[in-house]
């Protein structure tokens, strides 16, 4: 295992653009995310949250900017610099992405344990046991009882396919994990026992987090720092707490007194 | 007018250029999938015209074509293929595996040791190993550009979890040369050992899906598998009745109303050969034909 380097950012944003066309989705986006922050990213829909998360998890290509990852070995690499295979390597290794939607995320065909394997197999692990004992102890760590690790997702619940469907990206013990709208679409309980659970793994941890939320509550919640976006421009940006507590831009004002009245 | 009705081996030589350029680039890319254009031809999809076009292709006058069907010369399939070839090319044709220089085949490796004199032509259904668990061709194309293959895995991880071993029986994936995952055709995988340093050159061909691979003589080729659940050629253990082999990949047979079962080799001309030489059941009299069967083993095997 590597040491956490705190001193150094994991991952860099400079001047992240990306237009459709000539639609805007995200204008200029700049931070630094370090080892084990967790970073929310809100707005209003259409306000290019979405565009930024898939900007910096390489799955659409910027107009204009860059993004840098502190690699595992402690080298800096910029992102689309990398070849194909070695970024993809990155993705099902280093990193983790949990759709809003578990069926995007998941091999709904395919049972949970093997959902949770995948990635182990893809870098290399041939060991039917071993890979069942790690999925397993996976499927523990997010509540899910040991006797459903034969069935598919297609059999779960809402709630469960979310959890499963993390226990699938944390496997290989990643750095960085990207989440959009990780409890859109989930009843009000069970949201907020899957947040418990992603605050409390994600601590344990230490993993950095990117989550994309509408809802000020799980940001609240999850994160250490946020970034408040409008038409596709991040607006203010800072220590959550003091953002949601004392928000300066009149827009974040709006968003913080209409969902958290008071 | 006195032209034939139709080229040699039936496809024009346009088209027959065509398929070799595609075969020459199989050959050059183990285990990778080649798209070509495949043609109509006079028989249904399911009755492998992917085989029969790379046949076409390859197929010289002085050939002699063997064409076999889940181990059989004589099922309609096999005969209606031959009688194709022998109609369009006059070329000869043979049931024995050892006189033949172009074997067509579907769903079966022959027992008896092929040759560099001799090519294997595979019909294929389906030519993608991945697509069982990613239906998308755009994405099964990168894994396979990327020699990202754990989804491979998955699907035996599948098999063990469901029925505690590997199930797959047929069509079991392989990784050619090293690089390549590919799809066998749905032989047994008894028949799997036998892809691995052939002296043959192995050719691929799936007509509807429009694709050629090959395995080019004395290609290494394994089956994938789990460190604790490793693969294995599977048969039945049981000996032909008819000519006593104990080393044959073998078909259970009805015998009759009753519902009476018996082994057979599924190669038939295996099993023939091997009668022909004197071979004969495991329990009956020894039929060697020296009768020098003092060895205590076998009676039927040779010494
Ligand atoms: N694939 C696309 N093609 C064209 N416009 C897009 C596309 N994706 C997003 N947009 C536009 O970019 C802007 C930001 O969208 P998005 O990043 O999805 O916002 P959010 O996730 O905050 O709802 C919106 O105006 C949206 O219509
Ligand atoms: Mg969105
Ligand atoms: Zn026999």
């Amino acid at each position: 295992m590597t040491t956490p380097d705190t001193d150094t950012p994991l991952l860099i944003a400079k001047g992240l653009t990306k237009y459709y066309g000539r639609q805007l989705g995200c204008r200029d986006a700049s931070f630094e995310l370090y080892e084990g922050e967790v970073m929310a990213v809100v707005g209003e829909s259409g306000s290019g949250k979405s565009t930024l998360l898939q900007l910096l998890s390489t799955q659409i290509e910027p107009s204009s900017g860059s993004v840098t990852y502190r690699m595992r070995d402690g080298s800096l690499a910029d992102l689309w610099r990398m070849s194909e295979p070695a970024r993809r390597f990155l993705l099902r290794t280093d990193w983790g992405y949990v759709h809003q939607d578990p069926q995007l995320g998941l091999r709904m065909g395919v049972s949970a344990g093997g959902n949770v394997g995948e990635r182990l197999m893809a870098v290399g692990a041939r060991n039917y046991q071993d890979i069942r004992a790690t999925a397993t102890d996976w499927l523990g760590r997010v509540e899910i009882p040991h006797d459903r690790i034969d069935d598919t997702p297609r059999s779960y619940s809402g709630g469960m396919r979310q959890r499963l469907q993390i226990a699938r990206n944390l496997v290989t013990a990643p750095r960085l994990i990207f989440m959009d709208e990780p409890t859109g679409g989930l009843d009000v309980s069970v949201q907020a026992r899957l947040l418990d659970l992603l605050r409390r793994i994600v601590a344990e941890m230490r993993i950095a987090a990117i989550v994309v939320t509408h809802d000020l509550a799980v940001a609240r919640l999850l994160s250490n720092r946020i970034m408040v976006m409008k038409g596709g421009e991040v607006i203010e940006a800072g220590l959550t707490d003091q953002v949601l507590d004392d928000p300066h831009q009149p827009y974040t004002q709006l968003l913080v007194s209409s969902i958290l009245p008071a | 007018m006195t032209a034939p009705a139709y080229n040699f081996a039936y496809l024009d030589e346009q088209t027959k250029r065509m398929i070799r350029r595609a075969i020459l680039k199989a050959i050059a890319i183990p285990g990778y999938q080649v798209p070509f254009a495949s043609r109509e031809m006079p028989m249904p999809y399911g009755w492998g015209t992917g085989g029969v076009q790379v046949t076409a292709s390859i197929l010289g006058p002085d050939d002699t074509l063997k064409v076999i069907d889940q181990g059989s010369d004589d099922t309609t399939n096999a005969v209606s293929i031959r009688k194709f070839f022998t109609k369009t090319a006059n070329v000869r044709t043979t049931t024995a595996t050892i006189e033949a220089t172009v074997i067509q085949t579907r769903h079966r490796v022959p027992e008896t040791p092929l040759s560099e004199e001799q090519v294997l032509v595979y019909q294929v259904p389906i030519p993608e190993p991945l697509r069982f668990l990613e239906p998308r061709e755009t994405e099964t194309r990168r894994m396979h550009a990327l020699s990202e293959y754990g989804l491979m895995h998955v699907k035996l991880y599948e098999d063990i979890a469901r029925h505690g071993h590997i199930a797959t029986a047929y069509a079991y994936p392989v990784q050619v040369d090293d690089r390549y995952v590919m799809d066998p055709s749905p032989i047994p995988k008894f028949d799997n050992p036998k892809l691995d340093d052939c002296p043959a050159l192995q050719l691929f061909g799936a007509g509807r899906e429009k694709r050629i691979y090959a395995i080019p003589p004395y290609t290494r080729v394994v089956s994938l598998d789990f460190e604790d659940h490793p693969f294995e050629a599977y048969r039945h253990d049981a000996a032909c009745e008819l000519c006593g082999a104990s080393d044959s990949f073998l078909d259970e047979v009805i015998t009759d109303d009753d519902g009476n079962r018996m082994f057979v080799c599924s190669d038939t001309d295996y099993c023939e050969q091997r009668r022909a030489l004197g071979h004969g059941p495991y329990n009956a009299a020894p039929a060697d034909p020296q009768g020098s069967s003092h060895t205590g083993a076998s009676p039927t095997e040779p010494a």
